[in-house]
């Protein structure tokens, strides 16, 4: 394999990221499946990188969710989301970061479709402005949160406590990383990296010390595809996709995998779990699985947050094989038994808007 | 005196212009970018449909313009073009300064670059190679993998770069087809042992002999052919390619491993024309190639008076077509110094 080729593609495909003032808006469900996440993000965001980094308390799904379903109509959807630009605005922000990948896609989408057809835009605004009373402007900068992570990948390497290498070997961690489908699949030039060979993830692995395994079946998804899991009876194949994944990685003997969308950490984690218990088959090394982790909790690991502030208790595959070598320290009597991170937010105190 | 005829671009379709022209008395001047003549010529070994060498056609265009009393110029670019009242002043890359009657551009096609296919992996993965790199291994009588094994499972990937909106080129390149046919029988031909798939979309095989060699191809050689185009490609833990392709007349996808994968290059116009129409202020149509007034029986005139187009710089065509093209080149040229324009 020639490294100069990939790189020759990603230096084609790169995209401006703002450097502050960040209007952040999470996902519906990644706060269930890897609490830990999206809280790492601000952590990381204001106390280390020193960032305004905004989040509205009235904002919404995006509606992507349903979108991609097939259950919400595109209009609906740009409606939604024109109601979230309005909130931006009002807030006085213009740099858009959506923690959801699948959110970062229909923003794209809807904001490529609004720049070809003007009188959708026009449509939506109308509808907008009827429902809510409010108007918006559209973002100047939109980027994923694994972009803004991406950005600032060397500032956090600069702060680094841990490194992904093995600290036994002294070798470099092989890290399967996993690009959520609707990051760059739609629109190539809006992911750091293009479609094929996605660097967002790879740029972080690189700067923290690891190296990334480039297997047969990267581009294939997750198993999560909506509709494949959304729909009870398709689940089988759900668990096909991951399955097909893990066959195709594991002679590549990966150490970890690192994801940037909330249903790839989720399926490649607990499909591990299913796996297993429907066949025995186990993808990781000494008859473990291989551990999951969201690009949040990696940079978390990598500044030295504790594993279990992270949520990786949270983990259905467990975490600890990579704790072990990149020699981090942990206490496994409180993975379990740990305060919660987040401090509870009085609801008078939010605006009300 | 005798007019003075400039032909920029020393392939096959510069070539038989230059010669023509001063088979028919003008002063010709022939501008070749490269350090020799005879374009992508250069680069084949053997030629469709019916394989023989491609120096049997270098040797008969050599002898056309060697020895003819043309002032060939190599390894020289345009470097300046203007248009006076009836002729063009043109200087060369070389500070040589000429003064043309009239002007044939001849300046060829440029193959795809497949590292923009960027799911095939050209440029990344060792394996993946394209139809040139195929006819130099063809040359060099060495067909091997990376590793400096001989390859046993050899794909063929028809159409890259070409009838592919996501690389812009809408166009049929043409020939891509015939030479996939025509590289797969020389490798069954080199390799007897191998297996050979060509995944294509149609089989374009609209020329003279294609068919029968396509036929050829699939009851002499053995060669697969399966209607689909490859998704994507990737590479095992033992370097070897894994391709996902559907097939669809089966109506179902494949998965197959393989240790040569070949591209396909389609045409697209060079940048030495690109620099040309800037400068020239020539029109190109939607697919890059230069616009002829006419497609029917213009098809070798431009928007300028005297400057006249021959080959494949105005469309993916063979090399038969491509020297028709430049005889007729030739006679519009003589019909525009001839009839009074001048």
């Amino acid at each position: 394999m020639k490294q100069e080729g990939k790189k020759a593609i990603w230096s084609e495909y790169q995209k401006d990221i703002a450097e502050d003032e960040y209007f952040y808006v999470r996902s519906c469900i990644r706060q269930n499946f890897f609490p830990g996440s999206e809280v790492a993000f601000l952590r990381i965001m204001r106390d280390v990188l020193k960032k305004d980094v905004y989040e509205h308390p009235c904002h919404t799904t995006c509606s992507g969710i349903g979108y991609h379903g097939d259950i919400v109509p595109v209009e609906t959807a740009m409606t939604v989301v024109a109601r979230q630009f309005a909130l931006m605005t009002e807030a006085g922000y213009t740099n858009y970061v959506p923690s959801c990948i699948t959110s970062f896609g229909l923003y794209t989408e809807i904001l490529d479709t609004w720049h070809h057809f003007p009188e959708v835009e026009k449509k939506v605004r109308e509808q907008l402005k009827k429902a809510t009373g409010r108007e918006f402007e559209k973002p100047k900068n939109l980027a994923h949160a694994s972009d803004v992570i991406y950005k600032f990948r060397k500032e956090i390497a600069a702060k680094a406590k841990y490194k992904l290498i093995n600290k036994e070997t002294g070798e470099p961690l092989k890290v399967v990383d996993h690009i959520g489908c609707h990051y760059a699949k739609m629109f190539p030039s809006k992911g750091v990296g293009g479609a094929e060979y996605p660097y967002v993830l790879t740029g972080m692995v690189e700067e923290w010390g690891g190296n990334v395994v480039d297997y047969p079946e990267r581009r294939h998804c997750c198993g999560f595809g909506f509709r494949q899991y959304l729909v009870q009876a398709n689940r089988g194949f759900s668990v096909a996709c991951s399955k097909e994944k893990f066959e195709s990685m594991k002679p590549f003997k990966p150490d970890m995998i690192i994801t940037n969308c909330p249903g790839c950490p989720m399926f490649l984690d607990r499909w591990q779990y299913v796996i297993n218990e429907m066949e025995g088959k186990r993808y990781g090394q000494n008859g473990q699985g291989i551990p999951v982790f969201t690009y949040e909790e990696v940079a978390g690991l990598v500044l030295g947050y504790d594993p279990w502030d992270l949520g990786l208790q949270m983990h259905q595959t467990d975490c600890e094989p990579v704790l072990e070598k990149m020699g981090i320290e942990y206490d496994p009597d409180k993975k379990f038994n740990t305060d919660p991170i987040a401090k509870k937010v009085d609801a008078r105190q939010l605006v009300n808007v | 005196m005798s007019k003075h005829v400039v032909v920029i671009g020393g392939g096959v379709a510069g070539m038989e212009a230059a010669g023509q022209l001063s088979k028919y008395g003008f002063e010709v001047s022939l501008v070749e970018k490269e350090k020799t003549t005879g374009g992508h010529l250069n680069d084949w070994h053997k030629l469709f449909p019916d394989r023989r060498s491609s120096t049997e056609v270098k040797e008969y265009l050599d002898g056309i313009i060697l020895n003819k009393g043309i002032n060939v110029l190599t390894n020289t670019t345009i470097e300046k073009f203007n248009k006076n009242r009836n002729t063009f002043s043109i200087t060369t890359s070389g500070g040589t300064e000429m003064t043309a009657d009239a002007v044939i551009v001849a300046t060829g096609f440029e193959l795809f670059r497949s590292s923009r296919k960027e799911e095939y992996g050209y440029g990344i993965y060792d394996n993946v190679i394209t139809s040139s790199d195929l006819e130099e291994m063809f040359r060099n009588d060495r067909i091997l993998m990376s590793n400096g094994d001989v390859p046993s499972t050899i794909g063929i990937v028809h159409c890259v770069g070409s009838r592919d909106e996501k690389v812009g080129n809408l166009y049929c390149s043409k020939l891509c087809c015939v030479t996939a046919v025509k590289q797969a029988i020389e490798i069954r031909e080199h390799l007897p042992q191998s297996k050979v798939f060509c995944f294509y979309m149609d089989m374009r095989m609209g020329g003279a002999h294609y068919e029968e060699l396509y036929r050829e191809a699939q009851e002499e050689w053995g060669v697969s052919f399966i209607r689909g185009k490859v998704s994507e490609a990737g590479e095992t833990i033992h370097n070897r390619l894994v391709i996902k392709v559907e097939d669809t007349l089966a109506g179902r996808p494949l998965k197959m491993e393989l240790d040569l994968l070949v591209l396909m290059a389609g045409m697209e116009m060079s940048d030495g024309g690109k620099k040309i129409a800037v400068s020239a202020g020539l029109n190109t149509g939607d697919n890059r190639f230069f616009a002829a007034t006419d497609n029917h029986y213009g098809s070798n005139r431009s928007n300028i008076d005297g400057i006249f187009y021959a080959g494949t710089c105005t469309a993916p065509m063979n090399i038969t077509e491509t020297i028709s093209h430049a005889r007729a080149a030739v006679s519009e040229v003589m019909d525009y110094l001839n009839d009074g324009k001048k």
